[in-house]
């Protein structure tokens, strides 16, 4: 088995920042260069904020780990500039089977609407993700410095000093934003004595990546009670390379340095899939966790990603909500460092509403799928028998509700509809993607602000530094989308969620939005 | 605003007290449970709202502590004649 061994490794630099006697100071220095940070890090780089990247390690780990990722994560990476070799190199997949038993319950199809330029979902070991996400920060020029360990964290009211270890021995950094994106285990929130509040499930989930190359189909089947599985759950998911995980449901009281063994794990997966043609990559035996910080800011400290909130798998909530929290905060950082108010505020107000409901949406997928007492084992496999006969069933069965993007409803940010709107997404909620002229309208977004609008003969809505995108009566499904009448527009923000939205476009009523969204 | 209707909305109750009874006639406790299962689901989507579903169970829960249990045996499974 090669569990162990890297994906990639990297050169751990001596940076001149080590020789100096009083600590270089950063506008921002992130902690950990998994998908969060180095998002966030070439969000950064590409509005011109000067950051470092720090990391413990000097490797991408070898297991696969997060490999969902959805139609967001796709287009907040397509605005960086590095969806492409994701994209190439990802399965995409539209259908999720659910089995029961040995019979096939109901199908889903993710592919709902066209008109979108990224699919639903790519299927991508995250070690894949992460060396493209570097390769990308590096051809930027971005201040990436392997094996730096973070061991001591001094927040103050303008800043905070990091006390950081190297091969090379100990150097400070000083920064006014210090980004933790280190992980589920995150040792900056331990630096901070911070509490993870929360629960943690009962049973145990025996992940395994296996390569083969198999006749399934590039489909996600999620089988409760399998016939080689008995009592339990499993899931089957194709990666590139054939490599497919496969996930267990274990007992809560099995012991899993015994259950990774791979003499246990083998007969296992052969029952599963009627063959040993296969080889292991990777096992691993989690117990999942539903927790968070109670604030995601703690003065110059913020936290992002697992290191702000831990969900179970069910559904791929994890690593696509890490990648959307370094969307929000990235452009709200640079507000700050230009003096705006509110803005990291505004960062634990959004990001903590979108981590409640991945939280929700993971811990009711979880208790489904491994039912904690009698009862709810009843009312679960009540649910499964009347799927088999009902519409109203299929939408009981819960085998992971997949990530989507949170609307921001009580957002600070926002400026309420003061006009009917029946359609449409609202202030707050994520800009969906339409076409529009020959391409899509997420590629006429830049990294700022802009003005979605449709002329109605009037004069346009010219505002300095704020891009116009104008749309015509030929875009209908855009129209549609957003219920854009002659003379409305939507104000959209840096991380593309909707600011404000109007049915007339006066002047001042966009300034006062733009004001109130953080623009100036 | 929707609220749990709890007058009597049945023209004959006892036909219709009769009929779930009748349905777990002869079967097990186990069968029985799994049968209100799915029947709790079956109406709670009839009913399709969430503020009447969560009144319904905050009266269901009430009554747990004013059941005759000196008729019911330790572990609730079989009627002590």
């Amino acid at each position: 088995m090669k569990a162990a061994k890297p994906f990639a490794r990297f050169a751990y630099r001596r940076h001149a920042d080590q020789a100096r006697a009083t600590p270089a100071a950063y506008p921002v220095v992130i902690i950990g260069a998994g998908p969060v940070g180095l998002t966030l890090a070439i969000d950064l780089k590409l509005r011109g904020v000067d950051c470092v990247l720090l990391d413990d390690q000097d490797r991408i780990g070898g297991g696969s780990r997060a490999i969902c990722f959805a139609k967001r994560t796709l287009e907040i990476w397509d605005r960086l500039g590095c969806a492409a070799p994701m994209l190439e190199k990802g399965v995409r997949w539209n259908i999720g089977k659910v089995f029961q038993g040995e019979d096939l319950l109901y199908q889903f199809d993710l592919l709902a609407e066209p008109g979108h330029k990224m699919p639903a979902f790519i299927n991508l070991q995250q070690y894949y993700a992460e060396k493209f996400l570097v390769e990308h920060a590096q051809a930027l020029g971005l201040d990436l410095r392997w094996l730096n360990r973070v061991v001591g964290i001094e927040a103050g009211g303008q800043g905070a000093r990091l006390g950081i270890e190297t091969p090379d021995g100990a150097y400070s950094l000083d920064a006014s934003f210090v980004i933790a994106c280190d992980g589920a285990r995150s040792p900056a929130r331990a630096l901070l004595d911070l509490d993870f509040m929360g629960e943690a499930f009962e049973d145990q989930f025996l992940i395994a990546d296996v390569r083969m190359t198999a006749a399934f189909p590039v489909e996600r089947w999620f089988w409760f009670d399998p016939p080689f599985h008995s009592g339990k759950s499993c899931l089957l998911h194709k990666q590139p390379d054939d490599i497919w995980r496969i996930d267990l449901q274990l007992s809560p009281d099995a012991d899993a340095e015994h259950e990774r063994r791979p003499e246990l794990v083998r007969p296992r997966i052969e029952r599963m899939l009627g063959h040993g043609a296969f080889e292991l990559e990777w096992i691993s035996v989690y117990r999942f966790q539903c927790r968070r910080l109670e604030r995601f800011v703690h003065g110059p400290v913020i936290f992002a990603g697992d290191a702000a909130h831990q969900v179970s798998p069910f559904g791929a909530r994890g690593a696509n909500s890490g990648v959307q929290d370094a969307d929000n905060l990235g452009w709200k950082i640079a507000a700050a460092l230009r003096g705006r108010a509110g803005m990291i505020e505004s960062y634990d107000r959004e990001r903590s509403e979108a981590a409640d409901e991945n939280i929700l949406n993971s811990t009711r997928a979880t208790d489904f799928i491994a039912p904690r007492h009698m009862a709810e084992a009843r009312f679960r496999d009540a649910a499964l028998a009347l799927a088999r006969q009902t519409a109203f069933g299929k939408r009981f069965v819960n085998s992971g509700r997949l990530s989507t993007p949170t609307a921001y409803r009580n957002s600070p940010l926002s400026t309420p509809d003061d006009a009917g709107w029946a359609d449409g997404p609202p202030p707050g909620a994520p800009m969906p993607d339409a076409p529009l002229g020959n391409g899509y309208l997420s590629e006429r977004l830049g990294h700022g602000f802009a003005l979605l609008h449709r002329p109605n003969g009037n004069e346009r809505p010219a505002i300095s530094g704020l891009p116009l995108i104008e749309v015509t009566d030929s875009d209908e499904a855009l129209i549609q989308r957003f219920e854009l009448m002659p003379g409305s527009a939507y104000l959209i923000r840096p991380d593309r969620h909707i600011a404000a939205r109007f049915r007339g476009t006066g002047r001042d009523a966009i300034v006062a939005a733009l004001q109130r969204a953080g623009a100036v | 605003m929707t609220v749990l209707d709890t007058t009597p909305r049945f023209a004959d109750p006892d036909a219709a007290y009769r009929a779930i009874i009748e349905a777990h006639r002869g079967l097990t406790e186990a069968e029985s449970a799994d049968l209100n299962a799915a029947l709790v689901l079956i109406l709670a989507n009839q009913i399709g709202d969430l503020v009447i579903l969560q009144q319904a169970l905050a009266l269901a829960r009430a009554t747990l502590g004013h059941a005759p249990r000196s008729i019911l045996s330790a572990d609730d499974t079989k009627l002590v004649t």
